[in-house]
């Protein structure tokens, strides 16, 4: 009689306790302990795989390389011409041979480009290194700066990671309507690439007959007016500073109550925009916003203290996220949407509802199915069951897991096969008492004949599991999880579990000797 | 409650001709549905956009239909009911790369004159993650059939491993065949179904096989006809039994489970009814063409008994301080 209180029973009677404690958060839903956190299928909510186009970080890279070139000899003044960014250099004539010294010098200081001279003509070209690392740093930056709008824009648990190579994962649970989500995407987008540019005040005039090609002659841009499209602007192409140099943006309201954006600029911008508004008194600077001019006001006089602002027909909402945008930096390179799923909470809910019920439906029905074809051998097997569903979730609740339709299909069908391991040791048995064993002996050997059945089949479906989970992808992943700790939860329970039940109920069992009863069949035991 | 009598053996091979005509046929026609008729990818392996809106009636399916052709973007555009005469579902082939703006937006602009709705899902997948995905899904699919077949081979031998990996090959291609029977979209969900059958369709196998092992151990006959019989009936009443309750349990899902995971679960109806059949009636046939020979097989594991008895020994002996 000291087999009542066995190693078997204990252990299962610590995992059941372990996993009603524990998926009891989750159940309830309690704001304390953790708990399983539901998908965005099934909470509704907005998921995107975006891309990042890295050619452009380069070109931005080569612009700014071209600016510093500018500002230097601006300075120094050192005549050079033709200072122009080609699809993948920076090229410019030295007019005075006199300062070659000096301007080499300064270029040798740039970091991570190769330099090219031939007579008074320079080119310059990123390395092959400088180019990957660009990138790199352009994805890196993307990451960053699209976490940082989103935590800004006030919407709870973003979550923005890095996938793959060059993949960006944005996950945003409070998405509740189509419109939210719209002006989400909208943020996210923005480039928030900000620039002050002279306006090419000798050829100004002749914009509207002018085509992209001939601006570049003279090494110069044509832009829309934000305004209107019709309205355009001749720019010089190379900016004389951008928003890299912005320390602040916020939304404030002019004199006729529009909404406008002031932004400040940092020492270094500072002193570059001061000097160029006191050189240039009377010439036209452009406020350029992802590449639409905002405003072109004359400069009356040198512009001290680094600060400045946007104006022109922002509504609020828009002030606020350009702002946004603004202060968590401008994107390098613009992203691309390359896969998005976006689920609106009332159809996540009606999931909710849908596979709750077919889980709780299809658990009855194994419940009672095992209980009518095994008798109280069923019921052991249904008390293993029970205890594989709270492990399942208690265990997904520990590890942080989060619970999608998929996952929800993969208990559902967890259910259904948990109660293999089951059937097959009771048939053993079963068929162990028609060859005329002894109650104890059919238990002991038809838990040891059905082993090598049970381990097989799990180990290969567990095998077909990790695959799934290795190469799934999001909601795969979930299915994949589910299964796996079914699986293995079932060992546990429907294994180990009920052999220390039977092994508890022995001498009960061998005192009543009703097979029917216990095992659901017709014979009296030995 | 017992459904078969432990007493009675039935003749499964003798009848595996028959058997194997209707598993013949049933692939047969599953090959020429999905090399005619072919599989309709959904958007998660074609790349495309679907749009499912809710409406407070009944759709307006013509007129949505009308206002969604004015753009030329959406000429192409497939619109079904979908669950109920309320919820439609909007496919069309093509995806926007832009984040700010994309063909969800447009759509709801389009249909702003078709009374009052709700956009419930908008899911779009690019051309270029859609190819991705494909290629993932078979990757996972032939890299676990080559996992399991390398486990079956080490805990039985080749054959066994070789013919459960048919039986699964033609559970796969029938539940595929009623794939493109019915048209279903495949998508994601879909490639999880047949990994599922996957391993449901082996898990019963192999426990016939497990069977058919211990029978070649246990008794003297030599007849692989005769043991193929008794471990298939003997393994009977789990097999029905178990494939009945993943059944009511799969059917409840596609039945209560709503219209997202109809697909899903209906593929996995079929999957748990091929692979029932072929674990009973298909697999273990095929042992027999691959030129099984059971004395071979049967001096083989008494010789791995024997060397175990003799570590055991050993093992024994070193315990006991006797060498």
């Amino acid at each position: 009689m000291g087999k009542m209180l066995n190693y078997r029973l204990v252990i299962f009677a610590l995992a059941f306790i372990f996993g009603l404690v524990f998926s009891i958060p989750s159940f309830l839903q309690l704001d304390k302990g953790a708990k399983i956190s539901l998908g965005l299928d099934l909470q509704g909510g907005l998921h995107m795989l975006l891309g990042v186009k890295t050619e452009e970080a380069l070109k931005s890279k080569l612009k700014s390389i071209a600016s510093s070139i500018k500002y230097f000899t601006d300075d120094e003044e050192i005549l050079i011409d033709d200072l122009r960014v080609k699809s993948n250099q920076v090229e410019f004539t030295l007019l005075d041979e006199d300062e070659r010294p000096k301007i080499e010098k300064m270029l040798k200081e740039i970091k991570g480009i190769e330099l090219k001279q031939d007579g008074s003509k320079y080119v310059l070209t990123l390395t092959p290194k400088e180019k990957e690392s660009v990138k790199e740093y352009a994805i890196k930056q993307a990451v960053d700066t699209i976490r940082n709008r989103l935590d800004q824009f006030g919407l709870a648990e973003p979550n923005v990671a890095k996938q793959g190579k060059d993949k960006i994962l944005v996950e945003l649970p409070g998405i509740k309507t189509p419109e939210q989500e719209q002006r989400a995407r909208e943020l996210i987008a923005k480039a928030a690439h900000l620039q002050l540019m002279a306006i090419d005040e000798k050829h100004a005039d002749q914009v509207y007959k002018m085509n992209e090609a001939e601006a570049e002659e003279y090494g110069d841009l044509i832009l829309p007016d934000a305004k209107s499209e019709k309205v355009k602007h001749l720019v010089h192409e190379v900016p004389i500073l951008d928003g890299s140099m912005l320390t602040d943006a916020r939304v404030a309201f002019d004199q006729s109550n529009q909404p406008v954006i002031n932004f400040s600029l940092n020492s270094a911008g500072a002193r570059i925009f001061g000097d160029f508004t006191g050189k240039n008194v009377g010439n036209h600077l452009a406020i350029v916003l992802d590449n639409k001019v905002y405003s072109a006001p004359v400069i009356r006089e040198r512009i001290g203290g680094g600060s400045g602002q946007i104006s022109g027909g922002f509504s609020v909402e828009e002030a606020h996220d350009v702002a946004i945008a603004l202060r968590s930096g401008a994107l390098l390179a613009p992203v691309v949407m390359l896969e998005k799923r976006s689920v609106g909470p009332s159809l996540g809910a009606d999931s909710i509802k849908a596979s709750f019920m077919a889980l709780v439906l299809g658990f009855l029905l194994v419940v009672v199915f095992m209980v009518v074809y095994y008798g109280m051998a069923g019921l052991i097997a249904d008390i293993a069951l029970v205890a594989n569903l709270f492990l399942i979730i208690a265990v997904m609740a520990l590890f942080g897991a989060t619970l999608t339709l998929p996952g929800m299909a993969g208990i559902v069908l967890t259910v259904g096969m948990a109660v293999d391991a089951n059937v097959i040791i009771n048939e053993r048995i079963r068929e162990l008492f028609h060859q005329g064993a002894t109650v104890s002996k059919a238990i002991d050997k038809g838990y040891d004949n059905a082993m090598s059945a049970i381990l097989d089949a799990n180990i290969t479906t567990l095998i077909a599991a990790v695959i799934l989970y290795a190469y799934g992808t999001g909601p795969i992943k979930g299915f994949a999880i589910t299964m796996s700790i079914g699986i293995l939860a079932s060992m546990l329970t429907a294994i180990l579990g009920t052999h220390g039940i039977y092994e508890y109920l022995l001498p009960k069992i061998e005192r009543s000797k009703k097979l029917g009863f216990w095992f659901g069949i017709k014979r009296e035991a030995k | 409650m017992e459904i078969f009598k432990s007493s009675k053996i039935y003749d499964f091979m003798g009848k595996s001709k028959i058997f194997i005509a209707i598993s013949v046929l049933f692939i047969l026609t599953s090959f020429a549905l999905l090399f005619t008729k072919g599989l309709h990818y959904g958007i998660d392996f074609a790349g495309g956009t679907l749009v499912q809106v809710r409406y407070d009636h009944k759709a307006p399916i013509k007129e949505i239909r009308e206002s969604i052709k004015k753009d030329k973007m959406f000429k192409n555009a497939s619109i079904t009911e979908f669950g109920s005469p309320n919820e439609i579902v909007i496919r069309f082939s093509t995806s926007s790369s832009s984040v700010g703006v994309d063909v969800g937006d447009k759509v709801r602009g389009l249909l702003k004159s078709t009374g009052q709705f709700e956009v419930r899902r908008v899911d779009m997948v690019g051309p270029k993650v859609g190819n991705e995905l494909r290629e993932k899904g078979l990757m996972a699919m032939v890299l676990s059939i080559i996992a399991i077949l390398i486990y079956v081979a080490f805990r039985f031998e080749w054959r066994f491993g070789l013919a459960s990996i048919l039986a699964l090959i033609h559970d796969v291609s029938i539940s595929l065949g009623f794939v493109s029977l019915v048209g279903i979209d495949v998508n994601l969900d879909i490639l999880a179904a047949i990994l599922t059958i996957m391993g449901y369709s082996l898990n019963d196998t192999i426990i016939v096989f497990d069977r058919i092992r211990e029978g070649i151990k246990e008794t003297k006959v030599m007849n692989l006809f005769e043991i193929i019989n008794d471990s298939v009936t003997k393994t009977l009443s789990r097999t029905t039994l178990t494939s009945l309750t993943t059944f009511f349990v799969v059917l409840t899902l596609y039945l209560f489970g709503g219209e997202i995971i109809r697909g899903f679960s209906f593929t996995l109806l079929v999957g748990i009814i091929v692979g029932t059949y072929s674990s009973i009636f298909i697999a273990s046939p095929f042992l027999k063409w691959l030129g099984f020979d059971v004395a071979k097989f049967k001096q083989k594991e008494l010789e791995k008994e024997k060397r175990e008895r003799e570590k055991e020994k050993m093992r024994q002996m070193y315990e006991g301080g006797v060498v």
